[in-house]
């Protein structure tokens, strides 16, 4: 196992039936950064999450999560202490209080920070006399967020933390997730908002249909990826989508779009013997860089 | 200094930091022992990973515009006088000015006008920028 990796797998697939909900994925997390999993409702981001945790078995393939393998029944024990999680089916008592909750998570944990509880219940506004099962959506995914902070875990493992939450406290989710990490916390969040992850995130893996199809980081996306249109005199040229670099040609009348993922000054170069009457090389975000790579998948 | 950072920009955020830090800097609007948050504060203030911050720091400071020190934050270093440079700056805008108004004066619209100019910029960046 790598030591720079908080998550590893190798080949990992899950099989419902006919549905291969999870295809070969091999996904690497690097420690202290944050990992964002982007992908569309079905892609696979829960269920591979959930094999990550040990909650679902994976139907081949191997993995480790902070060294320890995931198909090891007293590994992911030991594994499961220094991972803090929220996920989809937030394991919550439902007949509890908020209070009798906080208090039930907390005698779990030797080092639970008294100060993160109570500074986040404040913040938070949660109704401390309130049933667990009467909180709103957002309210429930607010007191699981608090017990995963409250504790001091390495990795911090959020299921689309942000769903059903209003922007304030979306805002306030991503202070929080920037704070664990600059406290040395590893965060690995799956995520279908494309403004929050890139905001935050320092890497992002594009899942589709249970494939991964991106694994980059954000900075290598902002510098690498281009669009490059090319005009042209009379009709356009065909160009050849095998051009190195080139993810994509979409051709328009006189003018040609090329998408390139990587060497866009080279591109433009080779394309110079085509004579185009012009060439316009501008930046792609990660809303494309998505919307591109899924819908070619 | 007042941060703004652009996540859908083709720049890494790092470097937008960067940027912004230098050109604070070359207009005077940071001077020498001016204290920069620490990493910390900055991201949270940000909401920006604090990697990104980090590596802009340490670019800042690699670059000698920038000393880090331990638990108490960033401060500038701009040893050298550099009015003539905010002046520069001054001359270069109103240069800029002119040509805008002689555009639009040909009746070009301010949008068209802005693309061409970052349509240009963008281009050349590309275009010297080596691996």
């Amino acid at each position: 196992m790598s030591d720079g990796l908080a998550i590893e797998t190798h080949d990992l697939v899950k099989q419902y039936g006919e549905v291969r909900a999870v295809n070969q994925l091999n996904l690497r997390v690097p420690k202290e950064q944050i990992t964002a999993f982007l992908g569309r409702n079905g892609a696979g981001k829960s269920t591979t999450i959930k094999m990550l945790l040990g909650i679902t078995s994976p139907s081949s393939g191997t993995g480790s999560v902070l060294g320890k393998m995931i198909r090891d029944a007293s590994q992911n024990r030991e594994m499961r202490r220094d991972v803090a999680y929220v996920v989809e089916d937030k394991q919550l008592y439902a007949y509890m209080t908020v209070e009798q909750m906080v208090r039930f998570a907390r005698s779990f944990y030797a080092d639970w920070k008294m100060d993160q509880e109570t500074r986040l219940l404040k913040q938070f506004q949660l109704p401390l006399r309130q049933k667990v099962q009467a909180l709103s959506k957002g309210m429930r995914t607010k007191l699981a967020l608090l017990l995963a902070l409250a504790r001091r875990p390495q990795l911090l493992i959020l299921d689309e933390p942000s769903e059903g939450l209003d922007p304030v406290s979306i805002e306030e989710l991503l202070q929080e997730i920037v704070k664990a990490v600059a406290a040395g916390v590893t965060v690995f969040f799956s995520s279908h908002q494309i403004a929050e992850v890139e905001r935050i995130a320092d890497r992002v893996c594009i899942i589709d249909h249970g494939r991964l199809l991106v694994d980059a980081s954000l900075d290598a996306i902002r510098r690498e990826y281009r669009r490059i249109t090319l005009s042209f005199e009379g009709n356009a040229p065909p160009i050849s989508p095998s051009f190195p670099g080139v993810q994509q040609v979409k051709t328009s009348g006189r003018q040609v779009a090329l998408l390139a993922r990587e060497n866009a000054d080279a591109v433009v170069e080779l394309t110079r013997d085509l004579h185009p009457t012009s060439v316009e090389v501008t930046p792609v975000d990660l809303r494309e860089v998505f919307l591109e790579t899924v819908k070619e998948n | 200094m007042v941060f703004k950072l652009n996540p859908s920009a083709g720049q890494p955020l790092y470097s937008q930091v960067v940027q912004q830090v230098r050109h604070a800097i070359e207009t005077g609007v940071l001077r020498d022992g001016d204290a920069l948050p620490g990493i910390r504060t900055l991201a949270e203030e940000l909401v920006v990973s604090p990697n990104t911050i980090a590596k802009a720091y340490s670019e800042l400071e690699h670059a000698g515009l920038l000393e880090l020190r331990h638990g108490s934050g960033a401060y500038v270093i701009a040893k050298r006088r550099l009015k003539s440079r905010a002046e520069q700056i001054r001359a270069a805008q109103e240069r800029v000015q002119k040509l805008i108004d002689s555009l639009h004066a040909k009746g070009f619209t301010e949008e068209e006008i802005q693309r061409m100019f970052a349509a240009r910029l963008f281009y050349d960046l590309s275009i010297e920028r080596k691996p």
